[in-house]
């Protein structure tokens, strides 16, 4: 158990080279479960490979616990790792790779197999102790690769995509069990992912990463709820957020941004109105879940009728795809409203909801204070809808 | 096919293809056949009866003769090439883990280099090699020879264990270090053990090049220190009295058979994917 931060770091495979890390700043506390997330090539396995010590970094700091570990070796860290390949031992059996760690560190026999049985019990792994990685399905190496992991006890967890060689219903399975070891066990870990959803469900703080700068930290709610930029928002949530490019207006002193389905147009006033917002090309972001059916009862919301192109039932939504200006515009719809293609549907948004991105930056627009990348405090509450 | 009893089983091509590969078989046999027929027929049998005739008399005298001279070089054969091959490998495996797990600037370039020794000819090391066992003081010694011998090999046996290791994941040595492991504990403890089918290619390549090397053996030793090939030489060589073409022959038998052996013995280790579903993706 153990705090982690990473303070400035920086990393780069040689002078003229693209830095692969730039400024990487955060903070997690004890327990805590961070996930690194972001398209491949972003740098976050380099990041685990950092906070590992298997690859030096070349400016800052990473401390264990406020001590700076950045010049101590991978053993001396006291980190465990699962690698998204496992890198089980072929040629030891199931027991002799838990075992390997606790033997190399001189643990006394009695104890090394007190915790080879402590962690076969965890892991449900007990049957499998005697035979080879070779003989396994890969879930069950899977959770060898864990065991190994667990059984040094050691301060942090590194994950390395650990998931991502798994078939789709033993993933989910696995994550559940993931969440619910760590509701456990309370060890700090680190987890890298390219699935949001994995970045989703089991992460207490989330980094958003890309080009090997942290686009934004913080919670899955504010990740999901208040993006930094465009990235962020198009990287998390599925079927990913709307974005209609357009021009806002102001009309009778108040910003609009106007809607035309084809069939009909749409002002929609905007919650922010910040200086300079004012007939800018902006990207406006709608998430799916957020355009609904328009009911007797919301009276006074923006609504706009429109025509459905495509409908894409999938249990326990339907996707609904109506045409907004440039831009094909995805409706998270009841399964039960299951409207036919070429009907015209009238929805309703919630201006609050609404964000605001730069059409060349891609920066989020329109809020109070201009969003920090880092967000350290939880409690950080933005002012919404004013 | 075979299960289709009737017609399809034999037929023409297949005859036709075992016939080929039958010729081709007995053709590749006759000189074994000639050498191991001659070397049991008497020197006079030899003189008056064809190549390929039974022997009139089977007896082992060629046999007992061709041991009796060569006896002491087969020794040195042995005391060559076993340590020779056995520090070849060894360092080659070393090289090898090196230059594919623990890559240092300027290793790519090291190993490329490396690889020309592989086509060096014997020849143009004869010289310096010489050279430089005399100011090592081991001109003409059993050591000077084996030094050579491993130096040689090296291109080689690196090649060898370099090549296997570059397609063993990484992960695997990272996640030794993390278990805490050092440099020379993850060699002997998890990359070793996966290396069975290269360090049995390795030997049995080496065995065979160092046991059946000539040029080396004729230059850089001398008298009773020389290995089998080059006493082999000698004896047919001679030029007094009559040649003893049975002795001749169970000599080079002789000379050959550990190869053999090594072929027979280690051969069955070149298991492919001993680490084959350890590491996935």
């Amino acid at each position: 158990m153990a705090t982690l931060e990473l303070r400035n770091v920086n990393k780069t495979y040689g002078a003229g080279l693209p830095d692969t890390l730039k400024n990487i700043e955060l903070s997690i506390k004890e327990g805590e479960f961070l996930i690194l997330v972001g398209p491949s090539g972003c740098g976050k396995s380099t990041l685990m490979n950092c906070i590992a010590g298997l690859e030096n970094i070349t400016g800052g700091a990473i401390m264990i616990d406020d001590q700076d570990v950045s010049g101590l070796s991978p053993k001396d860290r006291d980190i465990a790792m699962v690698f998204q390949s496992y890198a089980l031992y072929p040629t030891m059996s199931v027991r002799e790779n838990i075992e390997f760690g606790l033997k190399i560190r001189k643990m006394p026999r009695a104890d090394i197999d007190e915790e080879v049985a402590r962690v076969a019990k965890l892991l449900q792994i007990e049957h499998l102790l005697n035979r080879k990685p070779g003989q396994l399905s890969g879930g069950q190496q899977q959770r060898v690769a864990m065991g190994r992991a667990l059984a040094r006890r050691p301060k942090i967890y590194l994950f390395d995509e650990p998931l991502s060689n798994l078939d789709a219903k033993l993933r989910v399975e696995m994550r559940t069990e993931m969440k619910l070891m760590h509701q456990r066990l309370k060890t700090t870990t680190v987890y890298v992912t390219h699935d949001q959803i994995e970045a989703m469900t089991l992460g207490d703080k989330v980094a958003v990463m890309k080009d090997g700068i942290i686009q934004q930290f913080g919670t899955p709610k504010q990740i999901y709820n208040d993006p930094a930029n465009l990235f962020v928002a198009s990287f998390i949530g599925s079927p990913p957020m709307n974005f209609i490019p357009l021009r806002l207006q102001r009309k009778d002193g108040r910003l609009l941004a106007l809607l035309d389905s084809g069939q009909a147009r749409c002002e929609l006033p905007m919650s922010m109105d910040d200086a300079g917002l004012e007939d800018r090309e902006v990207i406006l972001g709608l998430r799916p879940e957020q355009i609904v059916l328009a009911s007797a009862d919301a009276a006074g919301m923006p609504t706009i009728r429109a025509e459905v192109q495509v409908t894409e039932p999938t249990g326990p939504d339907t996707l609904v795809f109506v045409q907004l200006n440039e831009a094909k515009v995805c409706c998270r719809l009841a399964p039960d409203v299951a409207p036919q293609v070429g009907e015209t549907l009238t929805l309703q948004f919630d201006p609050a909801k609404v964000l605001l991105f730069d059409a060349k930056t891609g920066e989020r627009l329109g809020t109070a204070a201009s969003l920090p990348v880092q967000d350290r405090a939880d409690n950080v509450t933005r002012i919404k809808g004013r | 096919m075979t299960s289709l009893a009737g017609k399809s089983a034999i037929s023409l091509s297949r005859i036709a293809i075992y016939a080929v590969l039958i010729f081709a078989v007995l053709l590749y046999l006759v000189p074994l056949v000639v050498m191991l027929l001659t070397s049991f027929k008497t020197p006079e049998d030899i003189s008056t009866g064809n190549l390929l005739s039974w022997p009139a008399v089977v007896t082992g005298i060629g046999w007992v003769k061709a041991w009796a001279t060569v006896d002491g070089y087969f020794w040195n054969s042995i005391k060559i090439t076993v340590p020779a091959v056995l520090v070849s490998t060894a360092i080659g495996a070393l090289n090898g883990y090196v230059l594919s797990m623990w890559r240092f600037r300027g290793s790519q370039l090291f190993f490329g280099l490396l690889l020309f020794g592989c086509f060096l000819p014997f020849q143009t090391v004869l010289l310096p090699a010489s050279f430089t066992l005399g100011k090592m003081g081991l001109a003409s010694t059993t050591t000077g020879l084996v030094f050579v011998h491993i130096v040689y090999g090296l291109a080689f046996t690196t090649l060898f264990f370099r090549n296997y290791y570059v397609s063993i994941p990484d992960a695997l040595v990272k996640a030794a270090r993390l278990d805490g492991a050092g440099f020379f504990t993850i060699f002997r403890m998890i990359i070793l053990p996966m290396s069975t089918p290269i360090i049995m290619v390795c030997l049995i390549w080496q065995f065979t090049q160092i046991w059946n090397d000539f040029l080396f053996g004729v230059v850089f030793s001398s008298g009773d220190s020389q290995p089998i090939t080059v006493a082999l030489n000698n004896l047919v060589n001679t030029s007094t009295g009559v040649k003893e073409y049975n002795v001749d022959m169970a000599a080079a038998m002789i000379a050959g058979l550990p190869t053999l052996l090594v072929y027979v013995v280690a051969g069955k280790y070149f298991v492919r994917g001993l680490t084959a579903g350890a590491v996935k993706g």
